[in-house]
């Protein structure tokens, strides 16, 4: 039976609701790059940003890595990605600030619109934003610097009191060998956080970065270094938005976590690229002897994406949690999903991911779980469920498990299911319309990953879903 | 606008081109309850369902009017806004979502604006209460993991929470013991005022102890062969449908 009854217009969210990520500042780098990438473009950025010698090294060697091999060919189709046309280093026309009223007001309003750094004066203890290539603020809570807690930007880390330790850290876990897109990074990146926290330091509240590409047609290559010593412990807070432009834009950051022995670390992002950004993402974590490392990953915007965070267990008794939403709508194939390595013995792992497609979205979930030999006695549990919202999205899981330990304990489960009509009329026949009743059931269907968010970003995840549904009928 | 609530002339409703009823007629006034019984199959939910608009089914003639207005085509959620509720007889599970949630939600909704918070929390652990229902079930995710009486129990929560001016339960007292029956009837009786109506579809008698019965109606082979008063109820649950006479229309279908 079709629904006689109803009938609902529909409406173009990405014109209409979008807006306050759609707005596009006037574009006036300070310097840029010519687009696609060549010896001389990255010895350019070496030089822009006075890279100590072995950052340059490093950077030549990842080019010729990047020339070497060839993009992924298992996942979404990168055909329409032609790095001829993406400018890899725009720099806005401003230093670094480290207060917010010396940051130029136009991109100031930006970041107020998306309700930073109002968020930093309410609840956090530190804030990060970068634009474009470059970090244009960063600040830390007073209480937090006396702690010894270290948030910068990576190329202040890297040429101030931490070179060492950004050096002895920076791309180990992630090499530019690892795929095409990380050695593209190792040779372009620019901007990003460092953060390291002092051994048994506890920082209470949660620190952020928070990401903004403008200029149409570049790619965002932001590194992220986070160590946290022994015993300690820190939330940070990732936020990344662009606007829409009609060339396609690229990010392929790096983010590499260092958990030290009986340290945890709890990593949020919410990623709400534009729908015309091929997010290429890397994202790492080395979990030392019982440390704990847990993720929360929202994935709602870019055209197409590849994200899967993956956690190392190496030390005896540590443990990774992965909590995950990804919501596919029109023209958006997001491969998202997990990795997990049980090095060491007693280690744990729990993955659990929701995904939601919709109006012909594509959503795919990998997983892939490594026990070796010594890992004698961890328990993995991997649990995938989707939504599909009509018949012509689609929704896909992709389990891989390599289990070399007899005594291990690992289960997966993937569920798929749609919106039951019966619900829908239920809702409905208490006064909801027929719109909210199916944002409603969606949200209650994310709500175990919204609950894990810090509030103002569960609200957002929540605006999302609500604009994302909106017009869902017709 | 004169006494009459609800008021089907002549319905027909089919699912997937199966007659299920036909040429339905029925008046319900305000301040009245009204019972709806019948043999299993007979199109009793069916006939609730229409009335609250289940785009399962397809109404294929006639028309229903509440408070003098034609609602034949109208939306679910129009009908609920106007005052028609329908308690389930499966309630949905609605994961996410929490019970108080919910309830505000849909409070705000059938009102036309939002709840005021305060008044709101005290006026549900007030009914939670006087429905015996654990306050924690509150904060529990709609009917999900909820046994069989305690969905019902909400049922009737939300009833109480939203009131509306009909009320149709769907044997609300099925797959219940008798205290919750009796919880559940007290419920009906807190419910029930000289300006709402109820229609009540029941096998058995002790959900109707202690209510006031206006009219009883039996529904057979598609349409109401007989209506009488509360002894029609009683004659029935004691020597079943066959032993009662019905109407010139009346099919001998059992």
């Amino acid at each position: 039976m079709d629904m006689r009854a109803f009938k609902s217009e529909k409406t173009n969210v990405e014109e209409a609701d979008r807006s306050i990520y759609d707005v596009k500042d006037k574009v006036h780098p300070s310097f840029e790059v010519q687009s696609g990438l060549t010896e001389e473009i990255v010895n350019q950025i070496s030089d822009e940003k006075n890279d100590p010698p072995w950052m340059r090294t490093f950077r030549m060697k990842s080019l010729q890595i990047y020339n070497s091999i060839s993009a992924p060919n298992w996942g979404p189709s990168l055909d329409d990605l032609h790095m001829e046309n993406i400018v890899t280093y725009v720099r806005p026309d401003t230093t670094m600030r480290g207060k917010w009223s010396e940051v130029p007001d136009d991109i100031k309003n930006t970041f107020e619109r998306l309700g930073i750094p109002q968020a930093e004066r309410k609840s956090l203890a530190g804030v990060g934003a970068q634009y474009d290539s470059e970090v244009v603020y960063h600040n830390i809570s007073a209480i937090a610097a006396s702690q010894g807690v270290v948030y910068t930007d990576m190329e202040s880390a890297l040429t101030g009191p931490y070179e060492k330790m950004v050096r002895k850290h920076f791309m180990k876990l992630v090499p530019p060998s690892d795929h095409k897109f990380a050695a593209l990074h190792g040779a372009v990146w620019s901007g990003g956080s460092f953060v390291y926290v002092p051994p048994g330091v506890s920082v209470e509240i949660p620190l952020q970065s928070y990401f903004r590409l403008n200029a149409p047609g570049a790619g965002q290559f932001e590194h992220t270094l986070i160590i946290v010593d022994k015993g300690a412990y820190l939330h940070f807070i990732e936020g990344c938005s662009a606007p829409k432009y009609s060339v396609n834009n690229l990010h392929a950051g790096c983010v590499e976590l260092f958990v030290g022995e009986g340290a945890r670390l709890r990593y949020s992002t919410i990623e709400n690229w534009s729908k015309n950004m091929y997010n290429l993402n890397t994202k790492r974590a080395r979990v030392e002897k019982d440390g704990t490392i847990e993720w929360v990953s929202g994935s709602f915007g870019s055209h197409i994406s590849y994200l899967y965070p993956m956690s190392i267990l190496q030390g005896e008794r540590s443990r990774m949690e992965f909590t995950g939403i990804t919501f596919a709508g029109g023209g958006q194939n997001l491969d998202t999903g997990a990795k997990v390595v049980h090095a060491a013995p007693h280690t744990t792992s729990h993955i659990s991911t929701k995904s939601i497609s919709r109006d012909g979205g594509i959503s795919t979930f990998r997983s892939s779980v490594k026990v070796t030999p010594d890992a004698v006695g961890s328990k993995s549990s991997v649990s995938c469920e989707s939504l599909m919202l009509d018949d012509q999205s689609r929704s896909d899981t992709i389990p891989a498990m390599d289990i070399q330990c007899d005594e291990a304990d690992v289960g997966h489960e993937a569920k798929i299911g749609r919106i039951s009509e019966q619900a829908i009329f239920y809702l409905m026949s208490r006064g909801i319309s027929e719109e909210d009743a199916r944002a409603f059931i969606v949200g209650g269907f994310a709500e175990p990953v919204a609950k894990e968010l810090p509030l103002e970003y569960a609200v957002e995840m929540n605006n999302l879903i609500h604009l994302e549904m909106k017009g869902s009928i017709g | 606008m004169g006494s009459t609530l609800l008021e089907i002339e002549d319905l027909g409703v089919s699912v997937e081109d199966h007659v299920i009823l036909d040429g339905v007629n029925l008046k319900i006034n305000k301040g009245e309850i009204h019972v709806l019984m019948g043999p299993n199959g007979t199109g009793k939910s069916t006939l609730v369902s229409s009335i609250m608009g289940d785009p399962r089914y397809e109404i294929t003639k006639g028309k229903i009017l509440f408070k003098d207005k034609d609602i034949t085509d109208e939306k679910t959620d129009v009908r609920a806004r106007s005052g028609i509720f329908l308690s389930f007889q499966t309630p949905e599970e609605i994961p996410g979502i929490t019970l108080e949630n919910f309830l505000r939600t849909a409070k705000g909704a059938v009102e036309g604006r939002p709840p005021k918070i305060l008044a709101f929390r005290k006026e549900l652990k007030a009914q939670m209460e006087a429905l015996d229902m654990d306050p924690t079930y509150a904060e529990r995710y709609l009917n999900v993991g909820f046994s069989g009486g305690e969905k019902k129990k909400a049922e009737i929560l939300q009833l109480l929470m939203l009131q509306p001016r009909l009320a149709l339960l769907d044997e609300t007292d099925s797959g219940l013991d008798v205290d919750a029956v009796r919880t559940v009837s007290k419920g009906i009786s807190a419910y029930h005022n000289q300006k709402n109506a109820v229609l009540i579809i029941t096998h058995s008698a002790k959900i109707l102890e202690g209510l006031d019965i206006d009219y009883v109606h039996v529904l057979e082979g598609g349409h109401i062969v007989k209506t009488g008063g509360r002894e029609l109820s009683s004659e029935i649950i004691r020597s079943g449908f066959n032993s009662i006479e019905k109407g010139a229309d009346g099919h001998e279908s059992l």
